[in-house]
């Protein structure tokens, strides 16, 4: 824009600066950049979380597995309460990729397909996402750790 | 300063994340298992252990996170019992968080109806 602006008559620079305010954002821009903020805060709240269970006298990393916890069950409880639904609106990815976001997306199908019984209803959609994360997580684990045992850096 | 550095890697981690799944135009559910996938092989290339050391929550919250603690678990169990660690050592790192997933998930699925 800056190179079309010079020499032009005032009139059209202001119809350019005008335009330029008003035209909306690339929706990639705004997506990233609210993923971004809401990842980073929920990221804050598990490393507040994780300065408190270190307070409480657990050393260094012995703290992540009850940090991990902790947010599951905030995740757990927004998604029941109807409000991490606005988190992901808003953040996206940054809402979703947390691990609070794990456990709404363990919940919310669950919720939704209730009607269909506790065993292939709440049981079965419990692992909708939950399930491809664990096979394919762990299905990767297992070649990552098999090659560093087989070069003898486990 | 582990504050800024957990909500720096945290929001990029995200906004990677996010952008990746604009970009090539893939589902959530996709792109949170690629990223899993992305932080186990990053484990085990030893990258992403730095990265927690620096960044303390901002690498153990998000997703990728997830698969570096299999990968990490496996390692001990390795040390401890030979080559069947490899089979023990993922579900034993991972133990916590999933437990808990499936207990207060279970829970807050059987205590609260959608809202729509």
């Amino acid at each position: 824009m800056g190179a079309e602006v010079r020499g032009q008559a005032p009139r059209i620079q202001r119809y350019h600066a005008y335009a330029d305010r008003i035209r909306p954002k690339p929706a990639v821009i705004h997506n990233v950049w609210w993923a971004f903020v809401v990842g980073g805060m929920i990221a804050l709240l598990g490393q507040g979380i994780t300065w408190g269970f270190q307070q409480a006298g657990l050393t260094g990393n012995r703290a992540a597995t009850p940090t991990s916890i902790v947010l599951v069950g905030l995740g757990a409880l927004f998604t029941g309460l109807g409000w991490y639904d606005r988190i992901v609106e808003l953040g996206g990815m940054g809402g979703t990729l947390p691990i609070t976001g794990f456990a709404n997306a363990m919940v919310a199908p669950a919720m939704e397909y209730r009607a269909e019984g506790l065993i292939m209803g709440v049981g079965a959609k419990l692992f909708t996402l939950a399930g491809p994360v664990l096979v394919y997580g762990m299905a990767t684990a297992f070649v990552m750790g098999a090659i560093r045992y087989g070069l003898g850096i486990g | 300063m582990m504050f800024v550095w957990a909500f720096l890697v945290g929001g990029l981690m995200c906004a990677l994340a996010q952008l990746v799944m604009d970009a090539l135009k893939l589902t959530p559910a996709k792109t949170v298992v690629l990223f899993v996938v992305l932080g186990a092989v990053a484990g085990g290339l030893g990258v992403y252990g730095k990265l927690v050391e620096a960044a303390g929550a901002g690498a153990t919250v998000p997703l990728p996170g997830f698969g570096y603690v299999l990968v990490k678990g496996i390692d001990q169990a390795v040390q401890e019992k030979g080559v069947w660690g490899l089979f023990t050592g993922g579900f034993t790192a991972a133990a916590g968080g999933v437990k808990a997933a499936l207990l207060f998930g279970l829970a807050a699925a059987l205590a609260f109806r959608p809202k729509a």
